[in-house]
């Protein structure tokens, strides 16, 4: 398959769960109800349930997903490691300390954007860590260590929030944020994220021809022309943004961004820069289908998104850590 | 066509002077050899050369420009660098890596212009890759993967190449190969400057040998003027016996001095 029919199939799967998203629910809906709705039309009930519940849930956990599912490719590209993710590094443990902070302190009546500027704060300073880190270690056995500690010292910090906070909190809003969900979003929740999210993506977009003339190692990719202090500039920016926008708009998702790159780094020959596009949209797809199995599963209390995410993710962590042999990786 | 010129260039790592006063010159056309014991600075020449270590003193220039002040990718397009040690991340295929030596030149593996293309297409098949050019690389042998470094080195086509141990861990026939592929861009007008260990099949193919010991460029000039067992026993501490017979050099190395 060429790289545009991989993007091609992908495209068409989203779109196909995006409308199986729209059907599926604790509602019956036909197929005709769901189109004159999502045509502005129907019944004001049946609006609702499609506008106001259905599709903003599944653009939430579409987009969420193609944020992780770049953010991995490209930080696996720019550390030549397949185990590098948002989550397994940390950067989504940061980002959701960073949205937890100005929620249990007041500071998110702010402004709608104080929110998404704060998890996009938190994911920064981790992915400008992490490759500070990466720099130092040289291993990459060792980075992903690193980053384990650091999503437990965030992880151990949010709760240490919201434990001193001033307005009280239900253990379920903590698990919201360190498990992760798109249950209850509506569109104006994700206005304030998109424009980071956006940013992110663009420039992880736009640097990634770079990621594979890093496959050389980093004087090999110096040699053929990359301007490495700004290839790492871009990845840590464009990564920082697109994973703090998605745990701002669904708390800390995480696996999805190792498992997507992997699944698709065969289709296009290895080759990191092309590894991009096709993840997201194959993670933005995990996390639609994901939904809807928590949407329909028949369990009391609704399952999270992210548990499901981890339960998918983190076999594959391990047989992919497992696979790697010896010490020299 | 370029020419490189290296002159006085000092080089401090820490407390650590690893190049004193090197001075060296390539010119289109010719073959430099390095050649130096462990340490003597050989490795560390070429980085200082390209910018990725900083020079204490001295001056480099490639034509009319220091290559460490232009940026990446044109330092890239005039000179070509075959780093000694080449990690391969992912598992590319042959042609892709290949591509890789044009990403100064704006392209990308799966982007490639026809002047890319074509470029990509003469290294593969000055390297003897055109067969192996859909293989991922992590199944070549190591004679394959080496070609398919030299290859990468030169789809850039750049006028200069610096090329760090091209044929470590090689048998001597990849050995002969590789310097074979080297003296053969160098005829073509190119410059390369190429670091190695064994002194006779240097000799075989240079133009120049340039012997480095403890930071220092102690000798420079043809194989005929400069291998000589006294100079074995300068800058390798060996005992050494060495004959010329036609083209071919024999250097026997009996043991330490």
């Amino acid at each position: 398959m060429t790289d545009r029919g991989v993007l091609l199939a992908l495209a068409a799967a989203v779109l196909t769960a995006l409308a199986a998203a729209c059907l599926v629910g604790s509602t019956p809906l036909g197929g005709e109800r769901v189109l004159a709705a999502l045509a502005g039309g129907g019944s004001a009930g049946d609006r609702v349930v499609v506008w106001e519940i259905r599709l903003p849930r599944a653009v939430a956990a579409l987009v969420v997903g193609a944020a992780l599912g770049a953010s991995g490719a490209a930080l696996q590209g720019l550390l030549r490691n397949p185990l590098a993710e948002p989550g397994v590094l940390g950067v989504s443990a940061a980002a959701a300390l960073g949205a937890t902070s100005v929620i249990y302190y007041g500071i998110a009546s702010a402004g709608a954007l104080a929110l998404p500027m704060a998890a996009v704060a938190g994911a920064l300073a981790a992915t400008a860590l992490l490759t500070a880190a990466a720099r130092r270690v040289g291993s990459v056995v060792t980075l992903i260590l690193v980053g384990v500690g650091l999503s437990s010292f965030a992880g151990s910090l949010t709760a240490l929030l919201m434990n001193l906070a001033p307005h009280p909190f239900s253990l379920s809003d903590m698990l919201n944020w360190m498990l992760g969900t798109v249950a209850n979003r509506s569109f104006d929740d994700l206005l304030p994220a998109a424009p980071f999210l956006a940013a992110g993506l663009a420039i992880l977009f736009a640097g990634r021809r770079a990621l594979s003339a890093l496959t050389l190692g980093e004087e090999g990719a110096a040699g053929v022309g990359v301007d490495l202090p700004r290839t790492r500039r871009l990845v840590v920016l464009g990564a920082g943004l697109a994973t703090g926008a998605a745990v701002a708009i669904a708390g800390a998702i995480g696996f999805v961004g190792i498992v997507a790159p992997h699944l698709v780094r065969p289709l296009v020959n290895h080759d990191p820069a092309r590894t991009l596009a096709p993840s997201a949209l194959l993670a933005g797809l995990i996390l639609v289908l994901a939904d809807i199995g928590v949407r329909v599963a028949p369990t009391d209390a609704e399952l999270k998104l992210g548990v499901v995410a981890a339960l998918l993710g983190a076999p594959v962590f391990i047989w992919i850590a497992a696979k790697r042999r010896g010490t020299s990786g | 066509m370029a020419e490189l010129c290296i002159r006085d260039m000092d080089v401090t790592l820490g407390q650590r002077d690893v190049l004193r006063g090197a001075s060296l010159r390539v010119r289109p056309g010719e073959l430099v050899v390095l050649l130096g014991p462990n340490g003597a600075g050989k490795t560390m020449l070429l980085r200082a050369v390209l910018g990725l270590v900083n020079r204490r003193r001295g001056r480099v220039r490639l034509d009319n420009d220091d290559p460490a002040l232009l940026s990446a990718a044109e330092r890239a397009r005039r000179l070509s660098y075959l780093p000694q040690s080449r990690p391969l991340a992912w598992p590319l295929r042959v042609r892709d890596m290949v591509a890789l030596g044009r990403f100064a030149h704006g392209a990308s593996p799966g982007r490639l212009g026809n002047e890319d293309a074509g470029a990509v297409e003469r290294a593969l098949a000055a390297c003897d890759l055109q067969r192996l050019a859909d293989r991922p690389c992590d199944t070549l042998s190591g004679g394959e993967l080496c070609r398919a470094h030299m290859a990468r080195a030169m789809a850039g086509e750049a006028p200069v190449l610096l090329a760090d141990e091209p044929t470590e861990a090689l048998d001597p026939l990849h050995q002969y190969q590789v310097l074979s592929l080297i003296r053969a861009y160098a005829d073509a007008g190119n410059g390369a400057l190429v670091v190695l260990h064994e002194a006779a099949l240097a000799a075989r193919f240079a133009d120049r040998l340039a012997w480095m010991r403890d930071g220092r460029i102690v000798a420079d000039g043809t194989p005929e003027q400069t291998l000589t067992p006294e100079r074995m026993t300068e800058v390798y501490d060996v005992r050494a016996t060495v004959r010329r017979i036609a083209d071919d050099w024999v250097v026997a190395v009996s043991g330490p001095a």
